[in-house]
């Protein structure tokens, strides 16, 4: 059957049984992810099916993990590696952002590294440190590098797909958070582009821009707008670079107001980045300055305030309210 | 055979009187990697002496049957020519046509035995050091030149000769090695992969990475470690408290120093493991123990922090040096054979210092090239307008 609903843990399972049995050069790798099927069961029976040498247990070793894969890369291989929770990538920083990213560049073309980092992150687990954050923009800021982030079943389905088949690395964002929400996935579907961000729902009084776990935050905030009689606009962006500036800057010059929402700290974000992109793009068009909603500029809080840190529904409305205020 | 080569430190501590040495004693326990680590009283692998005698080796003499006394003239004339472009490297540094230049003096036979001892197949995994390694992997040495002139940041297709580009962050390429090596097991190939590094590097985690790695899959990889001495200022007593090649032993594969100034024995140790990789029979760390000659980079000055008489006491030991006494004094070898040599490693000189010279400044527009293999929205986005800032110009200076 085609159209299957899966929760989006299911769905990048699926994603990786199919990258698996389309082609022999692709791996996972990581920790645990052998008999447990990692610790969300993200991998859960892949092993089983497609034997040790495809899909392997690594020593607990974060650098390690993603070095090895480059060469494994460099021989020919696709592997699809993940690092355990978002506060582990550190160890590996160094070959993601020194080697990973600029190898082909430094070959001047003649080498490709096709990996991928899949890295499940974002709060709202009620987790310990290191285990909620959001360090997406780490790696956007690195040329080389892609970086993606579904939000829903189909897109983490069809977006890891596009990941795997990419010649570039790409660093694949889990929101761990929704792993469990359920979506419709068609396998025989024709997926959109990686990197252009879509409209989750229309609207018309301003821009809500999200990706990842705060797209349904988004939905929700438009939801209670539209009781309140206020039409909102939500692009889910989907690609952190490159950044689909034009599909935001079509849907500020309809709305002229622009809010862009993320669990990452705000200051230097992607939110950063848009609002002043935006800003020139749409410098006549706006009628409010551009508003960002997202952590604060202090260590990710232990979980019994991560509700406090983390953007919701009234911190997101509260932006809303005063962009339509100006 | 293996030999006691006794280092100076060592020397001076046996020297001592009593009282002295038991003060000596006490600082060494401040510091106990002091002797252990750096001293040459290890057992080490050699096959010929600095003197240039040939002595018997019952476990790696068969590595070098068929090394004859041609084939001895050849890896002479190696370690020749890797030097000669050595100088020149230096030379153009000095002139202002390089930026930096790391150079190998000293480590010849190092980089020949072990470049020497790898089949086509294999592959090679370099620091920023390994020109002699690029000489016998047979990459155009100007290749080499691209990165330390600024023209490009590595410059040559590791495919060609299965040589992978020089790599700056230390210790990041045995990782690299790791997972090629890795994918040749599983390819189910004999080919075998050898990750250069140093001393230095040892102290790196991608390092210890590698070896558990490789060594849980038993990968076919050779760490070669080049233990020169110095890790830009600081000695091999700041990276390790124990011999380097023994690391190899808690990781459960194993290890072995080796003169790595005698290119005969490096050349069969380096075999040695190679067919052990081949083998299947897992990964292998071979420490060559030599000298780092000259100064870490042409930015470097080793008199801030070594003494002139080590590098005396090492320009006894050097490796071409030793192997022309031999050829010298044990082989027909006549004196054609190395003014020719000279003439030739000359026009070497020659042909590299006009190649670097004719080398031209990359097109502009180049640092946008390959940033991405499929292609970047934003890179499209920042290419146009640098172009467009540039053609504005295009009516008066450019």
């Amino acid at each position: 059957m085609a159209v299957q609903k899966l929760p989006i843990a299911k769905a990048i399972n699926e994603s990786l049984r199919t990258a698996l049995d389309n082609d022999p050069k692709v791996l996972v790798m990581g920790e645990d992810v052998g008999k447990l099927g990692g610790v969300f069961r993200v991998t859960d029976g892949l092993q089983k099916d497609f034997g040790e040498d495809r899909v392997i247990d690594t020593p607990l070793a974060e650098s390690g993990i993603v070095g090895t894969a480059i060469g494994l890369a460099l021989r020919g291989y696709r592997p699809v590696v993940e690092i355990q929770f978002d506060g582990f990538v550190f160890p590996a920083y160094d070959q993601i952002v020194t080697q990973l990213a600029k190898m082909h560049a430094r070959a001047l073309g003649k080498v490709k590294v096709p990996v991928v980092v899949r890295i499940p992150y974002g709060g709202g687990i009620g987790a310990v440190e290191h285990h909620s954050e959001s360090p997406e923009a780490l790696f956007a800021h690195v040329a080389g590098l892609k970086v993606v982030t579904p939000s829903n079943s189909s897109d983490a389905y069809w977006m890891l797909q596009q990941a795997i088949q990419s010649d570039d690395p790409v660093i694949f964002f889990e929101p761990k958070r929704r792993y469990w929400d359920k979506g419709e996935v068609d396998t025989d579907a024709v997926p959109g582009d990686l990197h252009k961000a879509v409209v989750a729902k229309e609207g018309t009084d301003l821009t809500l821009v999200a990706y990842g776990p705060m797209v349904k935050v988004c939905l929700e905030a438009a939801a209670a707008a539209q009781e309140e009689g206020k039409s909102l606009e939500v692009l889910d962006l989907r690609s952190i670079s490159p950044m689909d500036f034009d599909a935001v800057q079509k849907s500020v010059e309809k709305t002229r107001r622009l809010v862009v929402v993320h669990e990452a700290p705000v200051f230097l974000g992607s939110g950063a980045e848009l609002a002043a992109r935006i800003t020139e793009r749409c410098f006549y068009h706006l009628e409010a300055p551009v508003l960002r909603v997202g952590g604060y500029h202090a260590p990710y809080p232990p979980a019994r305030l991560e509700d406090e840190y983390l953007p919701g529904l009234d911190r997101v409305l509260d932006a809303v309210d005063r962009s339509l205020a100006y | 055979m293996t030999v006691d080569s006794a280092d100076s430190t060592a020397a001076a501590q046996k020297a001592q009187p009593p009282r002295k040495r038991a003060a000596a004693k006490k600082s060494a326990k401040k510091s106990p990697g002091k002797t252990a680590a750096a001293s040459g009283t290890e057992q080490l692998v050699q096959l010929l002496t600095p003197e240039g005698e040939r002595v018997k080796s019952a476990e790696y003499d068969k590595y070098v049957t068929d090394i004859t006394d041609d084939a001895l003239r050849d890896l002479y004339r190696d370690m020749v020519m890797a030097r000669r472009f050595d100088a020149e490297a230096v030379t153009l540094q000095r002139q202002g046509e390089l930026g930096l230049w790391p150079s190998l003096l000293g480590q010849e036979a190092a980089q020949v035995g072990s470049g020497r001892a790898t089949r086509d197949d294999d592959y090679v995994f370099p620091t920023y050091r390994e020109h002699g390694v690029a000489w016998c992997r047979g990459v155009d040495p100007t290749n080499l030149l691209g990165m330390f002139r600024g023209v490009n940041n590595g410059g040559w297709d590791p495919n060609t000769n299965n040589f992978h580009l020089y790599t700056i962050v230390i210790g990041s390429q045995t990782l690299h090695a790791t997972g090629y090596a890795m994918g040749v097991a599983k390819d189910g190939a004999d080919s075998a992969v050898i990750a250069y590094f140093g001393d230095g590097a040892s102290s790196q985690g991608d390092v210890a990475e590698s070896f558990t790695f490789s060594a849980v899959y038993n990968a076919p990889v050779v760490f070669f470690c080049q233990n020169n001495q110095w890790a830009i200022s600081e000695p091999t007593e700041k990276q390790t408290r124990v011999p380097l090649y023994q690391r190899a032993q808690g990781y459960g594969f194993p290890g072995v120093r080796v003169d790595g100034n005698d290119v005969l024995a490096v050349l069969a140790v380096t075999r040695w493991a190679l067919q052990r990789a081949r083998d299947g029979e897992g990964p292998t760390l071979v420490e060559a123990f030599t000298y780092r000659m000259g100064a870490h980079t042409t930015s470097d000055d080793p008199t801030k922090y070594r003494a002139d008489e080590e590098r005396a006491s090492w320009e006894a030991k050097d490796p071409i040096l030793r192997l022309r006494t031999y050829l010298e004094t044990h082989t027909d070898t006549d004196a054609a054979f190395f003014t020719d040599l000279d003439a030739e490693s000359e026009t070497l000189g020659k042909r590299v210092r006009e190649a670097v010279r004719a080398m031209p400044d990359p097109d502009r527009m180049a640092m946008f090239e390959n940033a991405y293999a499929d292609g970047h929205a934003l890179v499209d986005e920042e290419r146009a307008q640098f172009a467009a800032y540039q053609a504005s110009f295009a009516d008066g200076e450019v």
